[in-house]
């Protein structure tokens, strides 16, 4: 224990109107304190986000692959989606999941929310975060991936449209995570998550192209409606420009809309349930 | 300190009202107060009064329904972001960041005030000694002890130096050591020019730290004043117990009231419990709470003190006549007039009548007395 008589902290003065600090000096630190945090759970992510999509790889191309169940050149489409999935379902749960718990049991995103800066922006902060989060998940399955199918498709050239889609897949993957995480109930995340990612990944042309629907036109029209395929297939588009796939123009067409649309809602409801 | 001496007040709550979505009442119901910079204002009032939801309005975390919340001169409402610049919350719920370390706690709130590196590292390490958290600064937080977890939250909100400091029951829960820790630093901000707005349910805490103190219930402001002010309201509704024997053929109503007609006694009565056991020399309590007092009270004036004397030396005296087994009677005087001055008329009457007196207690009116007869005394 401290002496209670010692004199006050030497450091401080005598208090003057503090000055408000610029924006994007806030909005920086509270990045920074999200990446800290990245950087300490990355082993998390690996494990969060690669195991599915590792063993998905490995029992349809290793394992349904090798005893001719599936074609060999399944990997190499089936790989692109993956890469996809990573990144969406990624950024979702690096967003939903601690954001639950720090508004709900610790909220201790009040320290962050008593920052000077608007909510907004702490809102547009996490959404950064997880979009980088989508990025660092999709660059961690493609080479854990390539390793595990024994070849991958690679197309230097075409890297800026990949970069572009699974960064746009990873911030509509962290605004609807942010919106469920804000919108529901706490008792019904679990039963939420499962009713919404589901989906998300079975109707995401993960394992297929798009265009090969075309013999189920109801499925197709379905898959068409999830933000997923246009990540699906702007990565496959850009891996594999010779399998037919959904013009990369309307790929970031429809998921720029979505991002922008999933902006809005997620930061809205940021910031409803933040000033109450 | 109350008055604001021409610089304009660190807050200011005109008319403030919150209702929450569903709720037939307010919980903040029209409120109005000013807090002078450099003050030290206490916000009292049962569980449940609408203190919690006044603090969040003030410091942006609620919408105010109605009304104006000024905190450094800056609308809260019209400008959260600025007013956020010029204040800190204590909340009564740990809100530590659990993925950062202790130290890093403080160090990430400075930044996002944007304190610099070079100063928000020295000030990380002055409150970290200042508030004994040194040797634990860089252990994980779900280690830290309740104790811990208050005074972390009280250094963080220190560390970009706001000007307004809200804390909200800053020392629930927590061992008198840790207790004495943070009313102390508490004090030390006064010196440093830090308003303060606190609520507590520690009311003698609060009377000795507070400039002044608002007393809410059903979030209304029920009266407002320095605690000295407040106490004074009560003058004249001290207290005087007496535990006496009768003498052998002297009847208790008869002697209830002759002392009933002292002057100075407002109302007398007899009270039902048996006196404590043991002291036949008299004790004197004074100063703490009417509801049961707590050893002595720090300014005891002299000529209290010369009357226990005397009280004691005719205590002894009426002792010389046998009691003979006689039932110790417990009498309580309302008191018009200061207790110094009826106990010596009283203990002439006693010394007439041959009692004797077993026990006195004087019970001055403290905060807890004015928060009780403001607030009722059903729980909430």
């Amino acid at each position: 224990m401290t002496d209670l008589d010692t004199p006050p902290v030497a450091a401080m003065s005598t208090t003057a109107t503090p000055a408000r600090p610029s924006t994007h000096r806030v909005f920086l630190a509270i990045l920074r304190r999200d990446l800290l945090v990245t950087a300490k759970e990355l082993w998390v992510i690996l494990v969060q986000v690669g195991l599915t999509p590792l063993f998905m790889l490995f029992v349809f191309v290793k394992v349904l692959g090798g005893q001719g169940i599936v074609a060999r050149n399944f990997a190499d489409l089936f790989l692109p989606g993956i890469i996809a999935l990573a990144a969406l379902t990624t950024a979702l749960q690096s967003v939903a999941l601690p954001l639950v718990k720090e508004f709900g049991f610790t909220r201790e995103i009040e320290d962050r929310l008593l920052a000077p800066l608007s909510t907004n922006l702490v809102a547009v902060g996490k959404l950064v975060v997880a979009m980088l989060r989508g990025l660092i998940a999709a660059a961690l399955i493609y080479p854990l991936g390539a390793l595990m199918v024994g070849s991958a498709p690679w197309q230097p050239g075409r890297l800026p449209m990949v970069l572009l889609t699974v960064l746009l897949g990873g911030w509509i993957g962290g605004g609807i995570g942010m919106t469920l995480a804000m919108i529901l109930p706490i008792q019904r995340i679990n039963i939420t998550f499962s009713l919404v990612v589901t989906p998300i990944i079975w109707t995401g042309c993960i394992h297929y192209p798009w265009p090969r629907l075309s013999s189920m036109p109801w499925f197709q029209t379905v898959t068409a409606l999830n933000p997923m395929t246009y990540v699906s297939e702007g990565v496959r588009g850009a891996m594999l420009p010779d399998v037919a796939h959904i013009p990369a123009w309307v790929c970031l067409l429809v998921l720029t809309g979505v991002a922008a649309l999933v902006t809005v809602t997620s930061v809205r409801s940021f910031s409803r349930r933040a000033v109450q | 300190m109350a008055s604001s001496g021409g610089s304009p007040p660190a807050v200011e709550v005109t008319d403030l009202v919150k209702r929450y979505p569903g709720c037939t009442t307010a919980a903040v119901d029209g409120l109005s107060f000013t807090v002078a910079p450099g003050e030290i204002f206490g916000l009292l009032g049962p569980n449940g009064a609408g203190k919690s939801t006044t603090i969040g309005i003030l410091t942006t975390r609620l919408r105010a329904s109605a009304g104006r919340a000024l905190v450094g001169g800056i609308d809260v409402v019209g400008d959260p972001v600025a007013a956020r610049a010029q204040l800190a919350v204590v909340p009564q719920h740990n809100n530590l960041d659990r993925s950062l370390t202790p130290r890093q706690n403080l160090l990430y709130h400075a930044a996002y005030h944007g304190v610099g590196r070079a100063v928000r590292n020295a000030r990380a390490d002055a409150l970290l000694d200042r508030f004994g958290l040194t040797d634990r600064a860089d252990k994980r937080i779900e280690a830290y002890s309740g104790g811990m977890v208050q005074r972390l939250m009280i250094a963080r909100a220190l560390i970009h130096e706001p000007a307004v400091l809200f804390l909200d029951e800053p020392t629930n829960g927590l061992d008198p050591q840790s207790r004495r820790l943070i009313w102390s630093r508490i004090r030390e901000m006064r010196g440093r020019g830090v308003t303060v707005v606190l609520t507590t349910h520690q009311m003698n805490a609060a009377a000795a730290l507070v400039d002044r103190v608002g007393i809410v219930d059903h979030g209304r402001l029920l009266t407002l004043d320095t605690p000295g002010n407040l106490v004074k309201g009560l003058a004249g509704r001290s207290i005087l117990d007496l535990t006496v024997t009768p003498a052998a053929l002297d009847e208790p109503d008869e002697l209830l009231r002759a002392l009933s007609e002292v002057s100075g006694v407002r109302k007398s009565e007899r009270l039902a419990a048996a006196a404590p056991p043991g002291a036949v020399a008299a004790k004197l309590r004074s100063g703490l709470g009417l509801g049961g007092g707590s050893g002595f009270g720090a300014g005891a004036p002299a000529a209290l003190t010369a009357l226990t004397a005397l009280a004691r030396e005719r205590a002894v005296a009426t002792l010389a006549p046998d009691p003979g087994g006689r039932e110790r009677v417990r009498i309580r005087l309302h008191l018009a007039a200061d207790p110094a001055a009826v106990l010596g008329p009283a203990l002439t009457v006693l010394t007439t009548r041959l009692a004797t007196l077993t026990d006195v207690h004087i019970a001055e009116p403290s905060l807890e007395d004015v928060f009780i007869g403001l607030t009722g005394r059903d729980p909430r």
